[in-house]
Parts: structure tokens; C-alpha cells; sequence
């Protein structure tokens, strides 16, 4: 069986204190930490376990700069056979869907029974390049899979839908699935295991090779556009406990007490 | 004049909230000779179902078919297809759900609407469409705007408007014929499986510990244990931790999780992504410990500690003890 993952390379933001561009329109991701988009890391290992089950070939897929090589030996340590990076400055300024549209210029080439992204990309959070570039290739897909059952050419999966309840889907392969957290428990990646494919060629595509003209991608390909990044409006906000730790532990106390926090 | 319709969510017989929510901004958008549509896709039996929404609509456009009965996004986004050739909407507005994200994104695609996801408010100015949306797990906004085009489409946060005071319209209901045309059987709805129940029911705690991916492993998860059973709560969690096994995933609090409505709710290093906000903001009482003073918990909660969690955690369990002698 060959699947296709999708990876991105998204910056740590959690505990980061956010500065935003000069042109407002990103973020300024000096000094930040990168890492491989935590819905992927979990597509990533999906694909493996299929593959040990079934055998066949993976190849992750990333569309960014040079830095996202890392994200791609990261996948390649982790059991995946070929990588390849997309990658041209017509990119730039391409919404969800002009996204989908490089995804798929490169996909359609690689033989594939199964692709694989993530529900959700940490940073943007568009929650839906996978179902747009399923469109794009044609494919039968289900989104927010949290479990996946072979049966010959047929997936069974599992959806999440809310408040807990699940469904359960047949999909026909070729397919396409967006995997959610919590799908397994992916394996750790040691830095040998990274060494040891730190030769292995990443081939690259710019937007010449998967004949994409500029009216595809891009600013102009893309039917939105950010007009720009603000800092939402912080409302009321918390009353914030200030002192030393005895003092903000004796006063979070009484707000127990008095907030009915103390059986 | 402009159109703004309201695909209409419907799961196991009951119509989602998410529908009057939608409802009630494209109301709140349409001016007063602008028409706000209702659009329903499911099968005769569900006809009952529509009573609900069409007061809610100036028209209500709708498919019953047998191939209908359970959401199927192939089949679904083909019926769609048919009722916006009727609709002829400036502007339709789904769900960023489990049932949006199945389908809209692929309309998109397909019918080359201009999209975006997940918006928390829109602006319609001399027919342009602006939209706001969250980056960065709620810590910056974009403001969005969709290109020129005879249909733009929209899928919006659960949660983002009221969904009470929907103004009631007399509003009609036409059929729409579609039938089931390509080959649907690449993907079929099997069954529903209900959450599991667990041990603990957080729904039922009055104050609850939840602790977040702050928590950083499995072996800290008693550290919050202690302050639980000092304050004679339960021990909740965000879905990472559930996610990473360390609690089971009964104790997860958000959409894809429990909605707990505790006296008390206590954060710890949860960072307040709307998905987690959905399940608690309704908590009476809301503090939130975390080291970045920029974390959006911060913003629904009602009293906040910045600081390590490892800190405060054993200075307010030892206060407890104290104080309960
Ligand atoms: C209007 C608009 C303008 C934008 N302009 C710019 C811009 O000028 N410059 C810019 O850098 N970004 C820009 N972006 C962000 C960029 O378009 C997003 O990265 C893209 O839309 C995908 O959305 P997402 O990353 O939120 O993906 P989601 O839909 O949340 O991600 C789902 C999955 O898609 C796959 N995926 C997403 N991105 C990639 C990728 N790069 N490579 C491989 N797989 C991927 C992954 O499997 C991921 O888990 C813009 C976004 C919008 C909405
Ligand atoms: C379809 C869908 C459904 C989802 N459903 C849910 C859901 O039901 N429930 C849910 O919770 N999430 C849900 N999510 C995930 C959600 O988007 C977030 O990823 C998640 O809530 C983040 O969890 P967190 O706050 O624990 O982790 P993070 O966002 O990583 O935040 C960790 C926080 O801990 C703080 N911290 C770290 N160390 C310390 C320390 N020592 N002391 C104090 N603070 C510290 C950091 O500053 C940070 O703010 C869903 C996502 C999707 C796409």
C-alpha cells in the first residue's frame, strides 16, 4: 500500500510571546522554536503502521522553505522512504486552497492508495487543506479520523464528532484521511535516527516543475486574502493574583472559600 | 438585495445549535429587504425537523431524499450543488463542525466559492465579505477578506454568536429535486458510537483540577490528584493529556470532549484553545494558572496566577490542608 503524508512546519507558540511583522500580515518567527504540526506527527505514524501491516512505501510531502527539510528527515527517521519538498517564491500569499492546489500538482504524479494530512494545521488553523486537495484529486476522503481499520480496498474509520460520539464511515481506497490527535502513540525519534538519514536525498519541486501557472497560486490564485493580524481584543480578562507564592496561594484560598471551590 | 444562507445542521434527529447561531448573525447581517435562506438536505422522515428552522427563514430550500437520511459529505455536497443553483445566495455560512469541515472546504474547491474557516465574525460592506478568524490557537486575529464572486461561502465557529433571539419571519418552504446521480458508494455511513462512560462523570463535579499539556507527564497527573482530593473535587484535562493517554479520555473537557459547568473550574497550563473554552466557559468560577500572561484562558477566566504550576500547585494544596485542619 502507498501512502502520501502531508507535513507542515509550524513555529511553537504556546508559551511564546507573539510579535507580529512589520507588514502585520505574519508573525515574526525570529528565535522561535519549529516543529513538525502535532496533527501530522500523528498522519506520520498512521502511515507506518500501515505499512508494517501491509508493506508498501511512504512519502512525506512538505511546501515551505529549506528549514522544512528537518520536519521531512524527522518523518523519513521515523520510517518514511522518500520526501520531497515544494517549494517557490510564486507560493507565497497562497490561501487554503491554492495550497491544495500544490499539494495536489504534486501528488497526482506519485502512485498512492491512501494520503494522509492532518485535521488541523497548529498555526493557521484552516482545518480543511486535506478535504480541499481530496476534491482536487478526485478522491473519496473523511475528515477527523480517529481510528482506521483495513478490510481489501475498503478503510473502516472512525470520525470524531462532538461531545465524545463517533461515527463510523467506509471509505473506498484510493482515499484520502485527516487524522486527529490521539489516532496513537507516535514513536519517539532519536537524534541518531535522524542522523542516519541526514544524506538521504529530499527531492524539490518549484512551481515550474508541477506546471502551475501564476494565476493558480498564490496572491493571485487565491480567492482570500489577509488584510492583516491584530491581537484580539482581550475583554475583562482575569483579575491577576499578585504576591509572593504564600500570598497568592492564601488568596486563591479565600476565593475557594467563598466561591464554593472547598467541600 | 443580497441572500445569506444557513446550511442547516441536523445529527440523530435534532437540529445543532450551531444552525440558530448562524441563523441569527445572517439576520443580524441582512438588511431589510435582504433575504436570509435556510437550507436542509435530508430524507422524508426528517420533515419535522424543518418546522423548526423555517420560521427562523424568509425561505427555506430543501431535499428529501432516502440517500439523505445520515451526513455523507459526497452525497450531501451533490445535493448542495442542486439547491445553490436555485438559491442563487450571495453568501452561504456552514459550520466549522465535524459536519462542516467534512464537506465545505471540498464545495469550495469544487464550485470555486471563495472560503474561509472557522470565522468568529463577518462584515458584509458595499457586497465586499470581511471575516475574522484565529490564529495561533486563539493568541492573534486575521482579518480575511474573500474575493469578488457570484457565491462566497463561510464556515463559522460553534459558540461565536447567540444562538438565542432569532427573529422569527414568515417564512416558506420549497422542495427542491435532486437525485442521486454519480457514485456515492466510495463512502457510506455505517453507525454512531456513543461516547464511553467512565468512572468519574466530570459533568457531574462541582470543582474540578484540569490540568493541560503544561502538566508535562503522566507522572505529575497525582500532584494535581493531591489538590483535587484536598478541595473534594475531580481531576479534568485538556485533550492533549487525554490524547497522550496520562487520563482517560472521560476527563476530557471541550467539543470533541465533556461541557462541565463546575462551582469551580481550576486550569493549570492549559492554554485556552476555543475547543477546550467550549466545554467549560460556562463554569461559574474560572481560574486559570499559567506562565504566559498571554494565554487566551486568561480571558474567559475570572482570577489568574502567572506562574509555574510546579510552584503553585503545593503551596495551594498545603494552604487547603490548613485551612481544613
Ligand atoms: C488568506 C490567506 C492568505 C495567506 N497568505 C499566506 C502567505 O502570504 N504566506 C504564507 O506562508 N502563508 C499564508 N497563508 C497561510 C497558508 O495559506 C496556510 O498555510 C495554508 O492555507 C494551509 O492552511 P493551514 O496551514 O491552516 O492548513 P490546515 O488546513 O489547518 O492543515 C491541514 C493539513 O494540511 C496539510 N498542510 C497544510 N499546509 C501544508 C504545507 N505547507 N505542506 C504540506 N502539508 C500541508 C497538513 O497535513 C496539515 O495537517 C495564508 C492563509 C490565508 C487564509
Ligand atoms: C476538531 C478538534 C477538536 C478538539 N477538541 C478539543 C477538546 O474537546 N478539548 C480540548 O482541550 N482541546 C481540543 N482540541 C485541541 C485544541 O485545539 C488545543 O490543541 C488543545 O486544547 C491544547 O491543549 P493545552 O491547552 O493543554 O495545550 P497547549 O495549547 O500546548 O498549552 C499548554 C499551556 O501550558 C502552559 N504551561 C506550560 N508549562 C507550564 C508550567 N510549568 N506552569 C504553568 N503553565 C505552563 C503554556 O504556557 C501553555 O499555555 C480540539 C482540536 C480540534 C481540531
Amino acid at each position: 500500500m502507498d501512502i502520501i503524508v502531508c507535513i507542515k512546519r509550524v513555529p511553537e507558540t504556546a508559551e511564546a510571546d507573539i510579535v507580529l511583522d512589520a507588514g502585520k500580515k505574519g508573525i515574526d518567527t525570529d528565535g522561535m522554536v519549529f516543529s513538525i504540526n502535532e496533527w501530522d506527527n500523528y498522519a506520520v505514524e498512521a502511515a507506518i503502521q500501515l505499512k508494517e501491516a501491509q508493506g508498501g512505501k511512504i512519502t512525506v510531502v512538505s511546501a515551505g522553505p529549506e528549514e522544512n527539510n528537518e520536519v521531512l528527515r524527522r518523518a523519513l527517521a521515523m520510517g518514511a522512504d522518500d520526501a520531497i519538498r515544494l517549494t517557490d517564491p510564486a507560493f507565497e500569499g497562497s490561501d487554503a486552497i491554492a495550497m491544495a492546489r500544490i499539494l495536489a500538482a504534486a501528488i497526482k504524479d506519485i502512485p498512492h492508495d491512501l494520503i494522509l494530512t492532518g485535521v488541523q494545521a497548529d498555526d493557521d488553523g484552516f482545518g480543511g487543506t486535506g478535504v480541499a486537495l481530496a476534491e482536487m484529486l478526485g478522491l473519496p476522503y473523511a475528515a477527523l479520523v480517529t481510528d482506521i481499520q483495513l478490510d481489501g480496498d475498503t478503510l473502516t474509520v472512525h470520525r470524531e464528532l462532538e461531545g465524545g460520539l463517533e461515527e463510523v464511515t467506509a471509505v473506498k481506497m484510493p482515499a484520502l484521511l485527516t487524522i486527529q490527535t490521539g489516532i496513537n502513540e507516535p514513536r519517539y525519534v532519536s537524534i541518531m535516527g535522524i542522523r542516519k538519514v541526514a544524506k538521504k536525498e529530499i527531492a524539490e519541486k518549484s512551481a515550474g516543475d508541477l506546471s502551475l501557472s501564476g494565476d493558480d497560486i498564490g496572491v493571485k490564485g487565491s480567492l482570500s486574502q489577509i488584510e492583516g493580524l491584530f491581537f484580539p481584543p482581550v475583554g475583562e480578562g482575569a483579575e491577576i493574583i499578585e504576591g509572593t507564592m504564600d500570598e497568592k496561594a492564601e488568596t486563591l484560598v479565600k476565593i475557594l472559600k467563598e466561591r464554593g471551590g472547598i467541600a | 438585495m443580497k441572500k445569506i444562507a444557513v446550511l442547516v445542521e441536523h445529527r440523530q434527529g435534532e437540529i445543532r445549535e450551531i444552525t440558530f447561531e448562524m441563523l441569527g448573525k445572517a439576520h443580524q447581517l441582512a438588511g431589510s429587504d435582504d433575504e436570509v435562506q435556510a437550507l436542509f438536505l435530508g430524507d422524508t422522515s426528517q420533515k419535522e425537523l424543518v418546522a423548526k428552522v423555517s420560521p427562523h427563514a424568509h425561505t427555506t430550500l430543501a431535499v428529501y431524499d432516502a440517500a439523505l437520511k445520515d451526513f455523507e459529505p459526497l452525497r450531501y455536497g451533490s445535493a448542495l450543488e442542486a439547491v445553490l443553483s436555485n438559491a442563487d445566495c450571495d453568501l452561504l455560512l456552514m459550520g466549522q463542525t465535524a459536519f462542516g469541515m467534512d464537506l465545505a472546504p471540498a464545495l469550495a474547491a469544487k464550485m470555486t466559492m471563495p472560503f474561509t474557516s472557522d470565522v468568529v465574525d463577518i462584515e458584509i460592506l458595499d457586497g465586499g465579505v470581511k471575516a475574522t478568524r484565529q490564529m495561533y490557537s486563539g493568541k492573534v486575529s486575521a482579518a480575511v477578506s474573500l474575493k469578488e464572486a457570484p457565491k462566497r461561502l463561510l464556515t463559522v465557529r460553534a459558540g461565536a454568536f447567540p444562538a438565542e433571539d432569532v427573529p422569527e419571519v414568515s417564512g416558506e418552504v420549497r422542495e427542491i429535486a435532486w437525485s442521486v446521480d454519480g457514485d456515492f458508494a466510495v463512502r457510506k455511513f455505517l453507525s454512531y458510537i456513543e461516547a464511553a462512560v467512565g468512572d468519574v462523570d466530570i459533568t457531574q463535579a462541582d470543582v474540578l483540577v484540569s490540568v493541560g499539556r503544561g502538566i508535562k507527564d503522566a507522572d505529575n497527573i497525582p500532584v494535581a490528584q493531591e489538590l483535587a482530593d484536598a478541595l473534594g473535587g475531580v481531576v479534568s484535562c485538556s485533550r492533549p493529556v487525554a490524547d497522550k493517554k496520562w487520563l482517560p479520555k472521560e476527563r476530557q473537557v471541550g467539543t470533541s470532549g465533556k461541557t462541565v459547568k463546575p462551582r469551580v473550574y481550576i486550569a493549570l497550563g492549559i492554554s485556552g484553545a476555543f475547543q477546550h473554552q467550549a466545554g467549560m466557559k460556562g463554569a461559574a468560577t474560572i481560574i486559570a494558572v499559567n506562565k504566559d500572561p498571554k494565554a487566551p484562558i486568561f480571558s474567559i477566566a475570572h482570577f489568574g496566577i502567572v506562574d509555574d504550576l510546579f510552584k503553585v500547585l503545593p503551596a495551594l494544596t498545603e494552604k487547603v490542608r490548613e485551612l481544613k485542619g
